[in-house]
């Protein structure tokens, strides 16, 4: 049904770990409630991710990272994304991010940081609820 | 900011504004009917490719080393990758991006995925709108890829100006492409992972193929390539350039251009059918008429002349 408004996801992996099964799970939950998600693989630089970002048109951004390095990774991508003009974008992270992090990464845009074991309804959830309300 | 000022920033190429209009476009909202209004008459003047051919065949990664061969003689480029969306949930994960990583550089290069989201929609409709724009927006070349499963694919390949066929050595791709009927659509073979085992069989059945079908004055060639390695993809250019220039010494490219247009509009008027009588009220309608034509009241025909008519049936 082409006239209704689809919500599209990108889920990316910015840094080096390869590990993506995390970002697949939610990719495919994400695809099950009925989202399009542009799924971009591993080893994303900040650059490839707000092009992708830009192009795909997306109304979500989701980022999983295990390296740890998403405090240095994280800024990046957002000031890429602004300089591309594309602020109207939800922002959401993923991973192993440290609790105490969290404050840094909201203030930065990160409404929401999903730990393991974070049950895929509640990304959902999270996403529905928030799309278009970006902050 | 109006429908205009996008229009306006799309001319100028600003990505930005071309992005958002493609959404517009395929989420099918005024703003998109609006901007095709103004932008249309901008087109006409890049070269489209339409690359088609089975899941696995490597059309994604062909996609991608076309677009930077393209790159390389001076060209910028447009791309659609078109995935299919799940007939369930109408979600879908569209991974064509994977493939075409270092593309994403090259600001040259605007690389779309776009879902095949619910059959009520004219697919083909939209994909050559959103054709359209980046045509407008300037782009020299604009590719657009689509999996050869279904008449719409197919069909959306047939709206570029040069269609390419990718098939793969031993997948039995000779007689399935007979029977699904696509060789038809071909304006160039393409045999991709030419390194496998039954590649040189694979080209001897295509070209047997070919010496009894009839294509006009135009030879369909046959390239084999290694999409993964680049190998046999400036051949590919030059092939498809040759195409170009034989569509447009023969008069072929306007008698093509008519065609499409007619198809077009055919396309749109289903479309819009569809839309004034299917949505908001009609979707009730629907939901009470499929009932009755599953219990064997009414035949689907009567159903869909009383929805096009406005009338109640009785019951």
């Amino acid at each position: 049904m082409t006239s209704e408004k689809k919500i599209r996801v990108l889920i990316a992996k910015p840094g080096l770990d390869g590990h993506d099964r995390g970002a697949k799970v939610v990719a495919r939950a994400l695809r099950d409630a009925g989202m399009e998600v542009i799924y971009t693989g591993i080893r994303q630089t900040p650059q490839m991710i707000a092009e992708a970002a830009l192009q795909e048109d997306v109304d979500v951004v989701g980022l999983s990272i295990l390296s740890g390095a998403h405090m240095e990774l994280f800024p990046r991508i957002v000031q890429e994304l602004r300089s591309r003009g594309v602020d109207d974008v939800l922002l959401f992270a993923g991973g192993i991010i440290p609790e105490e992090d969290t404050p840094t990464l909201k203030e930065m845009g990160f409404q929401a940081i999903f730990r393991p074991g974070t049950p895929t309804t509640e990304i959902i959830e999270y996403v529905r609820s928030h799309v278009g309300t970006p902050v | 900011m109006t429908s205009a000022d996008f229009t306006e920033r799309v001319l100028r190429g600003e990505r930005r504004a071309l992005s958002r209009v493609i959404t517009w476009v395929q989420d099918d909202m005024p703003q998109g009917r609006e901007a095709m209004r103004a932008l249309f008459r901008h087109t006409g003047h890049a070269h489209t490719i339409g690359i088609t051919g089975s899941a696995g065949s490597g059309k994604s990664t062909l996609t991608g080393v076309l677009a930077r061969t393209a790159r390389k003689r001076g060209r910028t480029v447009g791309i659609i990758a078109i995935d299919p969306s799940s007939p369930f949930t109408n979600g879908a994960i569209l991974g064509d991006r994977i493939r075409m990583q270092d593309l994403t550089g090259d600001t040259d290069i605007f690389m779309r995925s776009m879902a095949t989201r619910g059959s009520l929609g004219g697919l083909t409709a939209m994909a050559a709108d959103v054709m359209a724009v980046l045509d407008a927006s300037g782009k020299d070349t604009v590719i657009v890829e689509t999996v050869g499963a279904g008449q719409d694919e197919v069909d959306i390949a047939r709206t570029a100006q040069t269609t390419c066929l990718v098939l793969t050595p031993g997948t039995g791709d000779d007689v399935q492409s007979m029977k699904a009927g696509i060789m038809e659509i071909a304006d160039i073979l393409v045999v991709n992972k030419s390194d496998l085992a039954g590649a040189d069989q694979l080209i001897s059945q295509l070209r047997a193929q070919l010496s009894y079908s009839e294509h006009g004055d135009w030879l369909i060639p046959i390239v084999r390539v290694m999409a993964n390695r680049g190998e046999g993809v400036e051949e590919l250019m030059d092939r498809i350039d040759d195409h170009a220039g034989y569509l447009r010494s023969s008069g072929k490219l306007e008698e093509r251009r008519l065609e499409r247009s007619r198809h077009q509009i055919v396309e749109a008027i289903r479309a819009e059918l569809v839309r004034r009588h299917l949505s908001g009220e009609g979707s009730h309608n629907l939901e009470r008429l499929a009932r009755l034509v599953a219990e064997r009241e009414l035949d689907p025909h009567s159903a869909a002349d009383e929805i096009i008519s406005g009338s109640t049936s009785p019951g």
